[in-house]
């Protein structure tokens, strides 16, 4: 009996162990993984990002110079980011909001010349 | 790989498995391989103090297997999950849930098969138990 | 006596995850129970088909959530026995002090929920209070609260830094401060015992025949615990698997209670010993071969039946989970027992159906 008391004695004087969310946020640590972005304008299209993905959101498409991502099938486990060669994959530190449609990131580079000989479409 | 593998075929498989059981194994699970087109295999798992024994049983799809659900209880749901996924029956199941573990009653064909196989009117075998008075 | 069909499930406010259970029952007393499965079964096995084995990593990991490090790590000791390499003794240390904060926050989420089926309510809040903190140390040290996801093959992909490791030691002490303080709470209050002890009891030859695994069998006094087979580190760190003789829903509940603690000391004694360097190796070539691959979830052994034939994809994958081999023990505890008791005696088991049906 009573083994519970103290216990909750002591809630009352201690901080709160829960926060008002939409008012209050978590500072997010900076490790997080969060919210993919590609800095498009060093991606050179190789594709690598979509081949390694685990659930196969990317698409690339390097005659057109195009990128896109399904953020609604996308596990933000970022092995696209370990993998980019160009460095130009990285995750946020702060989750995507929540919204009513589901989302596609279409990013449209441009189409280099043919003289880099860089950028073979990986297995 | 696997350290110790035993074949069987479907005729000793009980009386192999009421051995191992009289030599103090625990039932682990069963793995169902799809080889090629017309056969399957399954991997009977067993363990002593941390050891393993495998049984190897070879069988060509659409058999029907002696279920060891009688000698290890704990492998009715296994057997039935091969039942489902796989085109393999099992004899003698103490519960017996005829496809339906998984799967719905009106699929017919085997989701694990690379090459599936079309199960026939085969749930007709046994109507589910009544429970009335 | 006039029987009754009573069914449980896969809708009850007890579970958090939906199975079905047809009960049989004479007056108030369960004499039959059957299960019901597939109401999660997402066919994740058959993944292996389709996507490459260094991408089947991060699909084990979605088999369940909350042992989704172990998921991860039986599936990467499996290609690696199969490829021949050797993990770098860092990512080794690493692995075992993940994978001892997941069996933490996965048995203390147990315990709250388990304190919420007999209706301690407050207690489900003390220890979930508790769990905040393990998933706080997870996210600053991974970059995700639980599906970490943290293992490659060949290694791991973050690595702790002192820093980390100070605040890491400090958050251990507090929370194994406040998990003592809800000890006595747990196994001496009056109600509690009346809900818990000599329900849903198996004895120790009964759990063998039947095939149970983790503290479900352990708590019946057979002391067989994967971890002894001495996989990642665990060789070099000293423990001894938690038994209580009992069988029943209490010695389950005071087996996952001390195992939580003994997690701790293995995570202190990790991090004790952990040698600088490598954390990953590179890893070139395809399986070939068959292999069987064991790691002691929270809830139990988890089997890997994995079998490739040098291609990218593998030939088959085969996961057999903790609470797959646990619920025909569920069947044989539930017979005998009142209507009132089916919710704790299920909790005792620890049912994680996404899991079981993958």
């Amino acid at each position: 009996m009573f083994k519970m008391t103290p216990n909750i004695l002591k809630n009352f004087i201690t901080e709160k162990a829960t926060r008002l969310y939409p008012y209050e946020v978590k500072e997010p640590y900076d490790i997080n993984r969060g919210e993919l972005v590609n800095e498009i304008e060093k991606c050179n299209f190789c594709g690598i990002c979509a081949a390694k993905c685990p659930s196969q959101c990317i698409t690339v498409n390097k005659k057109t110079a195009t990128w896109e991502c399904a953020l609604f099938v996308c596990v933000y486990c970022g092995v696209c980011v370990e993998t980019c060669p160009q460095k130009c994959l990285h995750q946020k530190q702060t989750y995507r909001k929540p919204v009513r449609e589901k989302e596609i990131i279409f990013m449209q580079g441009e189409v280099k010349a043919k003289d880099t000989p860089d950028g073979s479409e990986s297995s | 790989m696997l350290e110790e593998v035993i074949p069987v075929t479907p005729e000793i498989l009980s009386g192999e498995t009421a051995k191992i059981k009289y030599e103090g194994y625990k039932f682990i699970t069963l793995s169902c391989v799809e080889m090629d087109a017309n056969n399957v295999e399954i991997l009977y798992h067993f363990d002593r103090d941390l050891q393993l024994k495998h049984f190897r049983l070879a069988v060509p799809k659409k058999t029907i297997i002696p279920s060891i659900s009688p000698i290890y209880m704990a492998a009715f749901l296994v057997e039935n999950e091969i039942q489902d996924l796989f085109a393999i029956r099992f004899s003698g199941l103490v519960i017996d849930f005829n496809r339906t573990l998984y799967l719905e009653d009106e699929i017919k064909n085997t989701p694990f098969c690379k090459y599936t196989v079309v199960e026939s009117d085969s749930r007709e075998i046994s109507s589910p138990p009544d429970f009335d008075e | 006596m006039k029987r009754t069909i009573i069914p449980f499930g896969p809708q009850h406010p007890v579970l958090p995850e939906p199975i079905h259970l047809t009960l049989t029952v004479e007056d108030e007393i369960i004499t039959e129970a059957v299960p019901a499965l597939g109401f999660v079964h997402r066919g994740l096995e058959q993944l292996a088909d389709l996507r490459d084995f260094r991408q089947m990593v991060q699909v084990v990991e979605r088999v369940c959530g909350i042992c989704s490090m172990m998921h991860a790590m039986c599936y990467a000791q499996g290609i690696e026995g199969l490829m021949e390499v050797e993990v770098p003794p860092r990512a080794k240390y690493l692995r075992v002090i993940w994978s001892e904060l997941h069996r933490m926050h996965s048995h203390l989420l147990w315990l709250g929920l388990f304190a919420d089926s007999f209706g301690f309510e407050s207690l489900f809040m003390q220890f979930w209070r508790i769990r905040e903190k393990i998933l706080n140390i997870q996210e600053a040290t991974t970059g995700n609260r639980i599906i970490v996801s943290v293992n490659v093959i060949g290694g791991v992909r973050k690595d702790l830094s002192p820093d980390q490791i100070r605040w890491m030691l400090s958050e251990l002490i507090e929370v194994e401060q406040m998990i003592m303080n809800l000890g006595p709470t747990l196994f001496d209050d009056y109600t509690v015992k009346k809900r818990t002890v000599d329900k849903g009891i198996l004895s120790g030859e009964k759990a063998m025949e039947l095939g149970t695994a983790g503290p479900t069998l352990r708590g019946s006094g057979v002391s067989q615990d994967m971890r002894t087979l001495g996989y990642a580190a665990l060789n070099e760190l000293d423990f001894t698997p938690v038994t209580e003789k009992n069988g029943d829903c209490w010695s389950r509940c005071k087996v996952r209670f001390l195992e939580t603690l003994q997690s701790i000391d293995l995570v202190r004694q990790a991090i004790a010993r952990i040698p600088n360097g490598e954390i990953n190796t590179k890893v070139k070539g395809r399986p070939d071969g068959e292999i069987i691959a064991r790691v002691e979830q929270p809830r139990g052994e988890v089997f890997y039946y994995i079998k490739a034939n040098g291609k990218k994809n593998l030939d088959r994958l085969r996961i057999r989970t903790p609470t797959f081999a646990n619920i025909p023990a569920l069947l044989t505890m539930l017979p005998g027992m009142w209507l009132s008791d089916v919710p704790v005696v299920v909790l005792s088991i620890d049912p994680c159906i996404s899991c079981t049906e993958r």
